[in-house]
């Protein structure tokens, strides 16, 4: 009797554990693949990843990542999420020519790439590319109007567009400084117009994070623009050694202040990428069901880009360098600055 | 009498060729098993440790095994990956047969692979049958040139080939940066160092896209079997390999027999340096179809532990490099479904090769597996 009993309670569980499996699996899943830095990098691939985290919490979809350790990594890992997830993103300029690959022989699986525009676009793709040089002249603007040697400097992980964009904003905001205060800011590291500067080749060498921000300091820059990932962490340590009046850092992707708090106080500010913003964007548009292939970009305007509070180091800057910066974000934004030179 | 007693030795003789050693089948088979079963173990408890619960373990281990041999796909990813490995390994194992310890195997896999993918760009219009051998054999002579350099220097002058090939090795990184930016090799309308991508004709075709379009296997694989059979070819029925293996056992023994040991060792490491130019233009001519600086991912270093794994006999190179892709393939599941790290993988491997390395600990730790030592060579 018992037997029986129990045997039709184990029955309807398991019916009402098959129901909830089936509405389990109509979850919305969102997937990323990481470029080499790996997840943990203290900012791009991280940076990118919250915006899954995001989707997780606030529009209750599924999230999970795949690191990639070595560029062939790219295109088995895009290929085993096929079909194990609604929408793949993928987190890097390198890893274009993989994702387009795998979006051209699975038309029907939703694709996003972070930092790379196709073009012609793909129907299938979602490419999120960032203003970068809207935020980063402004920072360029104001390493001008803080530095006291009269030098800057800037360095770059692969001399790729979505590196050498901070770069050619920060270089441009400082000329900008230049041509309004009459000043002679100069800029190391880089030259927008011959397309040549200073490149470790790498996005995750903290040794050399520090060697070449030592270079730069040699050279008389007393605030220095990494722009390479978790590269800059090595420089952010020569900073915190040489003290903040000898060596300030200027962050890229996040607001370093808040991901790196061991040395939150060598940052300046962080010329914020919010690929976070983007990526949960694009979660929400593909759940709904209005993802469209093509191109997504963040400005200045939508903030997808933005300069990052200066915390520890408010009282530092000027209020009057403060104001003229403000300026010049509403001067980007109307129009009436240009910041591509 | 006399006659019986030969007679004896003669089916002794015929028994043993017919039935290896069991000493060396325990060295061969169980203690590369063992070791794989103990590495498994550590890697359980260092997930423990690292607060991965255990039903997770459970789903990781599964999935490494679902990833790399549970489905059409998983084998053609460990088919894939194992491919460079075991090639490289090969010529890895060949200069461990002739003494050599030749680290250089990352550098004449970047060295080939160049040459792979320049003659792969360029001559557009040449029909697949010319122009794919010809990128193959780019790489494998570049490959073996590049190698013949650090041969030439220990015959020549007696500099160590560890430190030679080491050298070498860097000198190859950044030989590739610099090629990667000449305008002929970069990529039109690109800043960053990235090649020409190959021509059609000089891909290493997938073999399986017309089941899915996603199988990456490639020809590749038919070359490293055709490499695996042609270096034991070479090893075991040629007068060349003889001289290998008899350079490699016994050195000064083999110099007094009349053989030429300055010339063996730049014919051993060209050898050694043409298969890791293969694996070179395999990668890019199969997986990639173009050359960045990253693009070979540490399999020259792998290829070592291969080589060693494989205890430098070329069935034990291929199952040993079956075995790394295999754990590649797997880990990449293992992240997918069980969200484990990717650097687990790393230590299950070191903790193999640590383990194959060291087969007196795997026997101290299953006593019950092998036979006991009867014949010490104390005695």
């Amino acid at each position: 009797m018992t037997k029986t009993k129990s045997g039709r309670i184990v029955t309807a569980a398991a019916v009402a554990a098959t129901w909830a499996g089936a509405s389990l699996a109509a979850d919305f899943s969102a997937c990323q693949v990481t470029d080499t830095g790996g997840i943990d990098d203290n900012s791009f691939n991280q940076t990118a990843w919250k915006g899954v985290e995001d989707a997780v919490s606030e529009l209750g979809v599924t999230g999970r990542y795949l690191e990639s350790t070595a560029e062939t990594d790219y295109e088995a890992n895009i290929n085993s999420l096929l079909g194990e997830c609604d929408i793949i993103i993928t987190v890097g300029f390198l890893l274009g020519d993989a994702t387009k690959k795998a979006a051209e022989a699975n038309p029907d699986q939703m694709f996003s790439i972070v930092d790379f525009a196709y073009d012609p676009t793909i129907p299938n793709v979602l490419g999120q590319v960032y203003a970068t040089d809207e935020a980063a002249f402004l920072a360029g603007y104001l390493a001008a109007g803080m530095t006291q040697t009269g030098t800057l400097g800037t360095f770059g992980g692969i001399n790729i567009p979505p590196v050498t964009i901070f770069m050619d904003g920060f270089y441009r905001g400082a000329m900008y400084y230049n041509a309004q205060n009459g000043t002679e800011v100069t800029v190391l590291g880089w030259n927008p117009d011959t397309g040549e500067g200073l490149f470790t080749n790498n996005f995750d060498s903290l040794d050399d994070g520090r060697a070449f921000a030592q270079n730069l300091y040699d050279e008389g820059a007393d605030i220095v623009l990494p722009v390479a990932g978790p590269v800059g962490l090595g420089s952010a340590a020569l900073a915190d050694e040489l003290g903040i009046d000898a060596l300030k850092i200027v962050g890229v992707d996040a607001d370093l202040y808040l991901t790196d708090p061991e040395k939150k106080h060598v940052y300046l500010t962080s010329i914020t990428k919010r690929m976070d913003a983007t990526v949960r964007e694009v979660i929400a548009l593909a759940q709904a069901g209005d993802f469209e292939g093509g191109v997504l970009v963040g400005t200045l305007e939508n903030g997808g880009v933005d300069l990052a509070p200066f915390h520890d180091m408010e009282d530092l800057v000027p209020a009057e360098l403060k104001e003229q910066v403000e300026a010049i974000r509403a001067g980007i934004i109307d129009g009436s600055i240009a910041v591509d030179g | 009498m006399s006659e019986r007693e030969t007679e004896a030795g003669l089916a002794e003789s015929l028994l043993r060729r017919a039935a290896p050693d069991r000493s060396e089948f325990e060295d061969l088979v169980i203690v590369p098993i063992f070791a794989v079963v103990v590495a498994l173990i550590l890697g359980a408890l260092t997930m423990l440790a690292t607060n991965v619960d255990l039903p997770t373990i459970g789903k990781s281990y599964l999935a490494l095994v679902q990833g790399s041999v549970g489905s059409l796909n998983a084998l053609s990813e460990t088919l894939t990956a194992a491919a460079p490995l075991t090639l490289a390994g090969l010529g890895i194992a060949l200069g461990f047969r002739a003494g050599l310890f030749n680290i250089g195997a990352e550098g004449q896999l970047l060295v080939g692979g160049m040459a792979a993918v320049i003659t792969g760009f360029s001559f557009p219009g040449l029909p697949m049958a010319i122009h794919l051998p010809l990128a193959l054999l780019a790489g494998a002579v570049a490959g073996g040139l590049y190698a013949g350099i650090a041969g030439w220097l220990r015959a020549a002058t007696g500099a160590h080939e560890v430190i030679l090939t080491i050298m070498l090795n860097l000198i190859a990184f950044r030989l590739v940066d610099y090629m990667l930016r000449l305008p002929w090799i970069q990529r039109e309308g690109r800043a960053d160092p990235i090649s020409r991508s190959v021509l059609t004709s000089a891909e290493l075709p997938r073999i399986f896209t017309w089941l899915d379009p996603n199988l990456r296997l490639h020809l590749g694989i038919v070359l490293t079997l055709a490499a695996v059979l042609l270096v034991h070819w070479v090893l075991f029925r040629t007068k060349l390999g003889f001289e290998f293996r008899a350079s490699g056992a016994g050195p000064d023994a083999a110099r007094y027999a009349g053989m030429r040991a300055g010339l063996l060792i730049v014919i051993v490491m060209a050898c050694a340096g043409a298969l890791a130019g293969l694996a070179g233009a395999n990668q890019v001519l199969g997986v990639l179809g173009r050359a960045t600086p990253g693009f070979s991912s540490g399999i020259g270093f792998d290829a070592i532990a291969v080589a060693l794994l494989g205890r430098s006999h070329p069935w034990g190179v291929l199952a040993a490099g079956l075995l790394f892709g295999a754990l590649e393939a797997g880990g990449r599941q293992m992240q997918v479904s069980a969200g484990v790290s990717i650097d687990l993988i790393g230590i299950i491997q070191a903790l193999i090769i640590a383990f194959i390395a060291a087969p007196l600990l795997v026997r101290a730790i299953f006593p019950w597996g092998f036979r006991r030592a009867a014949k010490t060579p104390k005695e």
